[in-house]
């Protein structure tokens, strides 16, 4: 399936290679960061405040303190001057963006439930859990900002000083005049809000840290379940202050991300601060229930979203206003992430205006950041709702309004008006093939049968098509939207003296199989045995530089710079072969192990002699340097772009409001793919987080800003008995953007579904005539529109 | 006090704290760290083990009232010979990803297959509703645990 260059004759990529992560994760002999052993660790926990805003009187840890077990307890106030720096932001959106600092543990205000007030490191977890309910704070309650519109309207300030609750506000409006003169003009005007509700990333795995000091040797070596120890590692130096050159962070197996374990957190410098203080080993495991408090939610934005279309149903501008929560405090990506979406609003279709402004406000709720999609869900989900009203106002199916408005495939490289050059796309046949594998007109048939004979069972359909940019990111481009770190990949290619290859990448997987996709494109390159290679990654000392895991950039950016350094590196072997061979290097071709001189392939060199050449450096060509190693850094130069229909076909009962999923089917256009299977996998699990926010989950606030629902058994994380069997099928567009071709998946799943299945309920219910269901779309929420539509209360008659 | 289990098929005698719980003395106690913690309150399922054959949330049984049983843990599936079939139908089937849920949903399954040996698919997703997985959306699980009861047809747990 792949086009890219190979010197094998027999092609791995493309293929469905089991992966070789799974043995070791199936049997118990991965270490997850609480399984790494480190007999004389202390034991650290956390009293996290149970006001979402108060002003901290007293810490009285007297008692604490005198525990058995107990070695040291502190206050905010007690660790004030060992931070060098405050918790990092990396993303000031604007350059009067609004950041109060802030720092591991609260010494003066909290501003959020689970806001740390106080620590207790003991030798063992009982005993410092134990300890926090002995400790007696004394708060002074402040007035709380719960909801986006009072923050928004200054009614009451999470941070006085700052003087608003306002952190920014962010305008992208390349052409004003034209998106005003759009709207003048215009046939049809759609109008909508929706609500993103926050959402709970709830990565399987909770976090945990090992900080281990080398007293002796002036060092410390890190163990976090994160997605970026290499950013993880320079924010620990500049937060912590200890030189970069005496941290080594490691992140072992890690059970799920999702984005939640792309940050900088307090128990990570925390853990090191006192691994510091007290030469000792600090560990701290994240409980369940703190995770859904001081670990970062997602989504949380009010979005106003205005189409102006001409009399076809032709969308000729759009305009959008966003609030986006930021909860208590900016954490690492925090502003940043309503922006990535930012650029997305008008979909996949050819729209010549564009308007954009996000206004990111405080509230005393846990920080938001990114969660898988990271503002790109939150943009499909208005564009597509969207779009099925516009279909409703014009009079035509959902399916044709997307036709008119698709972006051609000939406009590619596509200029967009928000400023992004689309690389590559096929929306029209992406569509038509998902409408034709999933019997769009026989679904629309049955739906028709049904409301004819009056089902009170009603049968929706519902289209997404999806577009997003992924592949983080241009270096350039990051920097022009002030981001503070790059966007490029390191990797480094090592044929060892037998030929045994270890790669070294700057990526940090947490199940997406990199090994297995990194050792498959290497295979194919060198035309040697995926089994021969050996991937290193998540480790500082051994993989010094990355730019680590998200924004589905692994593949296209870290994929690439790998491809690149075994081309480089075979391209070394090269001369050592020319140079025994005594020919030049344009003379060889390269396949299976083997360098052959061109028209006489009797004459041949193998890739090994040169690994074992290279290594004894005994008669090497002038100017070749000992081993066969090569090492690039690739900057890519533009995002990519991968694209996709959804169809959800659900059936809602107006009796109960439940909604069930009968059917969800999907073309996904990822480029090229290395391993389908892996690729399947991230769509499938993509799609379930997806339908998990249109229909189940929620953090939920009251007023004073408690959250209710901070277990497994508040939160509504779906099972395997919600879901049908998903149908899979895919179309490629490679991208031109990188030397594989490849788009990026992480994320797709996630991004198109939620404007499926709401597309598909309101599709149910449109003899109600109701135009639109809040997420989740609980079977409350789904009964009382009914009810409310039929102008009888809450009353099924 | 003191407890005696066999774990995977070795026996262990060891004292414990009345309040501790059998998932931590597996793992703390015995260094059994095959076994995961992903919740606090029994709703995740990524500690399910085999207690004299069936399956619990580990989390939820306090290591005292082990005594005297016998459990199987991920760490007791395969062999020398190899993979157990339930642990080769999820390699083969793409049944994990990030792996922490993997465990117990194994044991789950094993579990699972005991009783019911010849599933259908809605039956097995009715099955494993108490083990939550983030990444895969189940697809791949459900799958996995059809074909593990394919191949495992005539053989006896």
């Amino acid at each position: 399936m792949t086009v890219v260059e190979t010197g094998s004759s027999k092609r791995v990529t493309g293929t469905r290679l089991l992966r070789r992560e799974d043995p070791a994760l199936l049997t118990g002999e991965a270490k997850f960061i609480d399984d790494i052993v480190q007999p004389d660790a202390l034991c650290m926990a956390l009293l996290r405040s149970p006001m979402a805003h108060a002003r901290i009187v007293s810490v009285d840890s007297s008692v604490a303190k005198r525990m058995p077990g107990v070695v040291a307890v502190y206050s905010g106030s007690d660790l004030r001057d060992e931070w060098l720096a405050p918790m990092p932001c990396a993303w000031p959106v604007t350059g009067d963006m609004k950041n109060p600092p802030h720092f591991p543990v609260a010494a003066d205000v909290v501003n959020f439930v689970g806001d740390a007030v106080a620590v207790v490191l003991a030798s063992d977890k009982n005993a410092a859990v134990d300890a926090l309910a002995s400790i007696d704070v004394s708060y002074e309650p402040l007035p709380v900002v719960s909801n986006l519109e009072d923050a928004l309207a200054d009614k009451d300030l999470v941070h006085p000083a700052l003087g608003t609750n306002v952190s920014y506000v962010w305008t992208l409006e390349p052409d004003k005049a034209k998106v005003d003169q759009a709207f003048a003009s215009a046939s049809h005007v759609v109008k909508s809000r929706f609500i993103q509700q926050r959402l709970i990333p709830s990565a399987m795995e909770p976090r945990g840290v090992l900080a281990v000091p080398h007293p002796y040797g002036g060092e410390y070596t890190i163990f976090s379940s994160t997605q970026i120890p290499h950013i993880l590692k320079l924010m620990l130096s500049l937060t912590v202050g200890i030189s970069e050159a005496k941290l080594r962070v490691i992140a072992p197996s890690v059970g799920g991300g999702f984005g939640s374990k792309l940050n900088v957190y307090p128990e990570e410098i925390l853990a090191l601060t006192l691994a510091r203080k007290l030469h000792r080993p600090i560990r701290w495991t994240e409980e369940r229930s703190e995770n859904s408090l001081a670990t970062i939610h997602g989504r949380g934005q009010i979005q106003d979203i205005e189409l102006a279309a001409d009399a076809d149903g032709k969308v000729m501008a759009v305009r959008v206003n966003l609030v986006a929560d930021m909860g208590g405090y900016l954490q690492l990506l925090t502003p940043g992430v309503p922006l990535l979406g930012g650029f997305l609003y008008h979909g996949l279709y050819d729209v010549p205006a564009y308007s954009f402004t996000c206004t990111g406000v405080f509230t005393n709720k846990t920080p938001t950041d990114a969660y898988r999609g990271a503002g790109r869900p939150e943009a499909t989900f208005a564009i597509e709702r969207s779009m099925d009203a516009l279909a409703r106002k014009v009079g035509i199916d959902p399916a044709e309004v997307r036709r008119r408005n698709f972006i051609a495939p000939e406009k590619f490289p596509y200029a967009s008006a928000a400023g992004l050059i689309f690389d590559s796309g096929n929306y029209l046949s992406n569509l038509e093939l998902a409408l034709e594998r999933v019997g769009y007109e026989g679904i629309r048939a049955e739906q028709v049968r049904r409301r004819a004979e009056g089902s009170r069972k009603h049968l929706g359909v519902g289209l997404s098509c999806y577009v997003e940019m992924c592949g983080l990111a241009p270096s350039k481009v990051l920097g022009s939207l002030s981001y503070s770190a790059g966007g490029w990949e390191s990797a480094t290619v090592r044929i060892l003296p037998t030929c045994k290859v270890q790669v070294v990448a700057g990526t940090t997987p947490h199940g997406q199989g990199h090994e297995t996709s990194w050792s498959m494109i290497v295979a194919d390159r060198l035309g040697i045995s995926p089994g021969d290679i050996e991937v290193l990654h998540s480790d500082t000392a051994i993989a010094p530089y990355g730019m680590d895991t998200y924004g589905s950039r692994s593949l296209s950016v870290g994929g690439s710079a790998i491809y690149m350094a075994s081309e480089k590196v075979l391209a070394k072997a090269k001369l050592i072969a020319a140079h025994k061979l005594e020919v030049s290097p344009e003379d060889l071709d390269y396949q299976d192990g083997e360098f052959r001189v061109k028209g006489s392939a009797e004459k041949s060199y193998a890739l090994s002699a040169a690994a074992f050449e290279a290594f004894t450096a005994h008669d090497l060509p002038e100017g070749v340097e000992p081993n066969l190693e090569a090492t690039v850094t690739w900057d890519p130069p533009n995002f990519t772009f991968p694209f996709g229909t959804h169809v959800a076909v659900v059936e809602v009962d107006e009796e109960t409001g439940q909604t069930d999923l009968l059917r969800y089917l999907s073309i996904d256009d990822v480029g090229n793919q290395i391993n389908p299977m892996i690729v399947e996998g991230q769509i499938e699990g993509g799609i379930a987080q997806g339908v998990a926010q249109a229909l189940y989950e929620e953090a939920i606030y009251d007023e004073s800003c408690n959250l209710l629902d901070s277990t497994f058994i508040e939160y509504l994380i779906p099972s395997a008995a919600e879901f049908p069997n998903f149908e899979l099928g895919s179309t490629v567009t490679p991208s031109p953007t990188n030397p594989l071709g490849v788009k990026g998946v992480g994320e797709a799943g996630c991004i198109a579904s939620p404007p499926a299945v709401i597309n598909a309920i309101v599709d149910a219910l449109t003899e109600f005539g109701i135009e639109n269901i809040d997420m989740p779309a609980s079977p409350e929420r789904v009964w009382k529109a009914i009810g409310a539509a039929r102008g009888n209360g809450t009353q099924v008659d | 006090m003191k407890i005696t289990t066999i774990v995977n098929g070795r026996s262990y005698s060891k004292d414990v704290e009345p309040r501790t719980l059998l998932v931590h003395y597996l793992r703390d106690g015995l260094g059994l760290t095959g076994t995961n913690v992903g919740c606090d309150t029994s709703s995740c399922g990524a500690c399910t083990i085999l207690l004299n054959g069936e399956s619990v949330k580990s989390c939820t049984v306090l290591a005292v009232q082990a005594d005297g049983k016998e459990l199987v843990t991920i760490e007791g599936m395969a062999t020398e010979s190899g993979l157990h079939p339930i642990q080769k139908a999820f390699q083969e089937n793409h049944g994990l990803q990030c792996g922490y849920c993997t465990p117990g949903m194994v044991m789950a399954a094993a579990s699972f297959l005991k009783e019911n040996p010849k599933p259908s698919e809605h039956e097995v997703r009715e099955a494993l509703e108490g083990n939550l997985c983030r990444c895969t959306g189940y697809h791949n699980i459900v799958k996995s645990v059809m074909a593990a009861a394919k191949a495992m047809e005539g053989v006896v747990l």
